[in-house]
């Protein structure tokens, strides 16, 4: 394990100094907001350590984590000013571009796909044709975009119902497949008394659906206005990831400081669950990069995709929409 | 042998008895103990298990009536509303009724489905709830985003009343709450259309004090689970909503509290032991389900108040046990004290005896048992060792004593005896020669020969009566006695009757001697004798050996009228006369047989081509053949004279010799 950790200490600080670092400031810090793109979790344990750590502040940004969740999209946030940097999915931040928001990536923080379809063993679904005429749970528009993508290439009709904020539609029965993140959802099933044996999985990325996941988003008009600042919060985010990764105990602490001022139904067990699958998905591998500037290839997949879905309403080209690493 | 039992085997009997009979006994203690302890265990396990299942049930109807409460209510609301719909003042005074009337109540709201009120109006949702004690009333909106929350969307599509999962209450009441919700719905041309949710929230503080309020043992607790195991309600204000039994268990590494868990919001009931790091010390569980909610309830006790009775009992009979384990000690001390004590002095004291002090008295011991009987025995051997070793000293004193006498006795014997053989080497008429064989103890035999004047030779062979000195003495006596008187008288028979009366005198001792007493005129060969009760000697005369012809006589100093008579016979060239004792005819063989006088003859008899010293030895020699190994009883003195002849010219070299 330490040498794996290594390897990803030692993939961030190529980044880090491909992205370079941003003297300090020696003026006043300028004042800036990230708005998560969910409620406080490990999911976005960079950016409290960046924060905690005085990594956003070192490099002259008073930076205001707001407080995410179901009825603040980062997108609607951006939109009206209320946020400058948010994090998104890559294929929700293409959708919204297409419609006029003017995101610009920042940097690519996981760059696959931790997406699943979860059923139990018992309602028979084991291959993707099992799930015609199944419930099937979805989160709103661009959560959901793998799981149509999956559906329309098994060829499957499914009823869909809304996911809310739980899996407890799932637990109660009230639907037979689920939607989750394999950091959050999976281990929630898992901690609600169902063994993984119980259970069939569906990962996306299995079925050529690996989409890139959280990036770094701000709009097109903030990163005219103020590039350092962009790299400076770009930067300062990826050494909290890294920070985050080395002291995981520290981390947790600063997310479960998070999670208990928003009161919500979660424990550290589970942070730390999510924190270590963060890891394990963020990890560079052999055919994959670390966290870092946005890849062609990888914009052209979703976008592509999107555009067959007919999910924009515009093309969104890869020039217009990523920062070009500096 | 190993080291240990070498060290036992060291030990005292009161060591081995005390470490045996302890053994034997904490065995058999523990064993009882142990099954008696594990037997109430059980027992007590089943009525603790009864006790606790009784104990959560009755918790669980206290918790299932005031759920029941609450859900009364939006039961019967969404039933009115699903038949028409209320007006927003008619909502209103539901809502706020509801919440001050029930007092388990902590807020209730009637949701409607998108549009589903009126067309008009996307989200309607009235909120009525307690805040700081005083009654709020306000409407949930796109803010809050009601048609997402589980609150609403789970029961909408499950189509039935269902209590949520513990959540924070964001945006609305603002406290830790579960909410049971019921949905409503109209039928519209044969369609069901679903319209909202009438829901009723429960604070989960509020929750926690009531299950709080349930006492269990001192320190047990009582618990909530949700379906999803997340703790309802837990003294532990952190565990409630955030926690589930399931983090716990993986956050300990703990499958056995995970399936404990599992079975547990599957509606499972049992009474199981928990892990300890649950208390942090030995519990047990006993949950059931809360039917209604769909929740678990968990009482935790901790398994030393459980069997506090059991623990209490352990402690008594522990007690009693340790009390009776030294009273045994003390007693085994004491008994084997008084078995060892006696024994120990018994064995000091004969080791003393061992080492030849017997005048140390043996303890006395009065028991009848076998330590008494054994110092009894000790002291019967003491006293005949003391008295067989004084016997010994007596006897080997007098032995010694005895042995010193005849020693003084033998030399007394042998100094008066003539000892240069041949004694008169000039002499050419006769040889002579005596031989004695002394026994062990003095025989008290003698002989004597000396010259007379006139070419005579008185030669003597007697055998005193009796043993030891005052033989020796009385034959020293006898002896001088006839040198002396031979001066004064000429015949044998005059010197024996003379010799006779002086050995009377003053004798005590009652001593006697037998006598032959010759006197040889070596000239003429004539040989006059007298006999004192003495055997009769031997002639051999041309080969032929036979008795000398005996006058009668009586011993020497037995009587003042003893009459001794000579006898006169004329020896002839080459004649031979044994003189002998009768420790020559009486000595015995090894089967007892005595040698007797015919042997006597025929081994003279065989001696005839002998001189004297030959013959006398010959002779002793044969007694000693015969003999063999028997002891020897007495003294064997042989005296032989060889007549060689007489003449003229021998007499010359006589010194005193005279011819008269």
């Amino acid at each position: 394990m330490p040498s794996r950790i290594r390897t990803v200490i030692a993939a961030l600080a190529v980044i880090l100094a491909v992205l370079g670092e941003s003297p300090a400031q020696a003026g006043p810090l300028k004042k800036a907001s990230l708005i998560p793109q969910w409620e406080p979790q490990a999911q976005f344990a960079g950016y409290y350590v960046a924060k905690a750590k005085g990594f956003y502040e070192k490099r002259g940004v008073d930076m205001d984590i707001l407080r995410g969740g179901p009825s603040s999209p980062p997108s609607k946030l951006l939109a009206e000013g209320k946020a400058l940097f948010g994090t998104m999915f890559l294929a929700t931040a293409v959708m919204e571009r297409s419609k006029d928001l003017a995101l610009v990536n920042l940097a690519q923080v996981m760059r696959g796909s931790t997406f699943l379809l979860v059923a139990r063993k018992s309602s028979a679904i084991n291959r993707p044709g099992d799930f015609n005429g199944k419930r099937v749970s979805l989160w709103g528009k661009e959560f959901s975009l793998q799981a149509e993508e999956f559906f329309k290439n098994a060829g499957v009709q499914v009823e869909r119902l809304p996911q809310g904020f739980t899996v407890d539609l799932f637990l109660r029965g009230g639907v037979d497949v689920v939607s989750a993140m394999y950091y959050n959802e999976y281990h929630v099933l898992l901690n609600s008394g169902l063994d993984p044996e119980d259970l069939t999985l569906f990962p996306l990325r299995d079925y050529g659906l690996d989409y890139p996941e959280d990036g770094i988003y701000c709009l097109n008009s903030t990163f005219k206005a103020d590039p350092e600042l962009c790299s400076a919060v770009a930067d300062a985010s990826l050494e909290g990831w890294r920070y985050a990764f080395e002291h995981p105990e520290e981390a947790l602490d600063i997310v479960m400081g998070h999670v208990e001022a928003a009161r919500l139904p979660t424990n550290r067990m589970h942070q730390k669950w999510m924190l270590e699958r963060l890891r394990e998905a963020m990890l560079p591998t052999a055919g994959r990069q670390g966290p870092g500037p946005l890849l062609a290839g990888e914009f052209e997949a979703v976008a592509r995709t999107l555009a067959k879905a007919g999910l924009l309403q515009k093309p969104v080209s890869f020039e217009e929409f990523h920062v070009p690493a500096r | 042998m190993s080291r240990q039992d070498r060290q036992f085997q060291g030990r005292g009997l009161g060591f081995k008895l005390s470490l045996l009979i302890l053994t034997c006994t904490t065995a058999i203690f523990l064993a009882a103990f142990a099954y008696s302890h594990y037997s109430s265990k059980q027992t007590l396990m089943k009525e603790a298990g009864a006790d606790a299942a009784n104990l959560t049930l009755a918790s669980i109807r206290k918790i299932e009536a005031t759920l029941a409460s609450v859900e009364e209510v939006p039961g019967f609301l969404a039933f009115t509303y699903g038949k028409g719909t209320p007006t927003p003042l008619a909502i209103k005074q539901d809502l706020t009724g509801f919440v001050l009337f029930n007092r388990a109540v902590f807020g209730a709201c009637v949701a409607y489905a998108p549009h589903a009120y009126y067309a008009g109006t996307r989200l309607f949702a009235p909120y009525a709830y307690k805040k700081d004690g005083r009654l709020e009333y306000t409407h949930l909106g796109e803010e809050y985003g009601y048609p997402n929350a589980d609150w609403f969307l789970i029961p909408s599509k499950l189509e039935r009343p269902l209590w949520s999962e513990p959540y924070f209450d964001e945006g609305g009441g603002g406290a830790v709450m579960c909410t049971y919700s019921v949905p409503f719905h109209r039928d519209e041309d044969g369609r069901r259309r679903m319209l909202g949710v009438v829901t009723a929230d429960i604070s989960l503080e509020w929750l926690r004090e009531l299950v709080g309020h349930i006492s269990i043992f001192r320190s047990g607790y009582a618990f909530l689970l949700s379906r999803n195991g997340v703790f309802v309600s837990h003294p532990k204000d952190a565990y409630i909503m955030r926690e589930s039994v399931f983090s716990l268990a993986e956050q300990a590494a703990s499958p056995e509290l995970r399936r404990i868990g599992q079975d547990m919001i599957q509606g499972g009931s049992g009474f199981v032991r928990l892990p300890e790091f649950v208390l942090g010390k030995p519990a047990w569980i006993s949950y059931a389900p809360v039917r209604n909610a769909g929740w678990s309830m968990g009482v935790v006790i901790p398994e030393d108040e459980l069997f506090e009775d059991l623990d209490r009992l352990k402690r008594q009979v522990v007690g009693i046990g340790l009390g009776g384990f030294v009273l045994l000690l003390l007693v085994i001390i004491l008994v084997s004290t008084s078995i060892t004590r006696p024994l120990k002095n018994l064995a000091g004291r004969t080791a003393e005896i061992a080492k030849g002090n017997l005048d140390i008295p043996l303890p006395e011991s009065r028991s009848g048992d076998e330590v008494g009987q054994l110092s009894r025995s000790f002291e019967e051997m003491r006293l005949a060792l003391r008295e067989y070793i004084a016997n010994l000293t007596e006897t080997t004193k007098a032995k010694e004593r005895m042995e010193s006498e005849l020693k003084i006795a033998r030399t007394i014997q042998m100094s008066f005896l003539p000892k240069r053989f041949p004694p008169f080497p000039d002499i050419r008429q006769f040889e002579l020669h005596a031989a004695l064989d002394p026994a062990l103890e003095v025989g008290g035999d003698l002989f004597d020969f000396f010259l007379l004047e006139d070419g005579r030779l008185l030669f003597l062979v007697g055998d005193v009566s009796g043993k030891g000195v005052p033989a020796a003495l009385f034959m020293a006596v006898t002896k001088t006695l006839v040198k002396g008187i031979a001066e004064l008288e000429d015949t044998p028979a005059a010197i024996l009757d003379r010799v006779s009366r002086e050995l009377l005198v003053d004798n005590e001792a009652m001593l006697f001697v037998t006598m032959f007493l010759g006197i040889l005129d070596y000239n003429t060969g004539q040989l006059t004798y007298s006999n004192a009760g003495h055997n009769p000697p031997v002639l051999l005369r041309g080969g032929r050996a036979d008795w000398l012809p005996m006058p009668r006589g009586l011993f020497l100093g037995v009587m003042e009228e003893a009459v001794y008579r000579n006898m006169t016979i004329t020896l002839e060239q080459d004649d031979r006369l044994v003189v002998y004792t009768d420790g020559v005819t009486e000595a015995v063989d090894e089967s007892g047989e005595l040698y007797s006088n015919q042997r006597l003859l025929d081994v003279v008899s065989g001696l005839s081509a002998q001189g004297a010293k030959q013959m006398s030895e010959a002779l002793v020699e044969s007694v000693g053949r015969f003999a063999g190994s028997a002891p020897q009883a007495d003294d064997i003195t042989v005296l032989t004279i060889h007549y060689l002849g007489g003449g003229p010219a021998s007499t010359s070299a006589q010194p005193k010799g005279e011819d008269e």
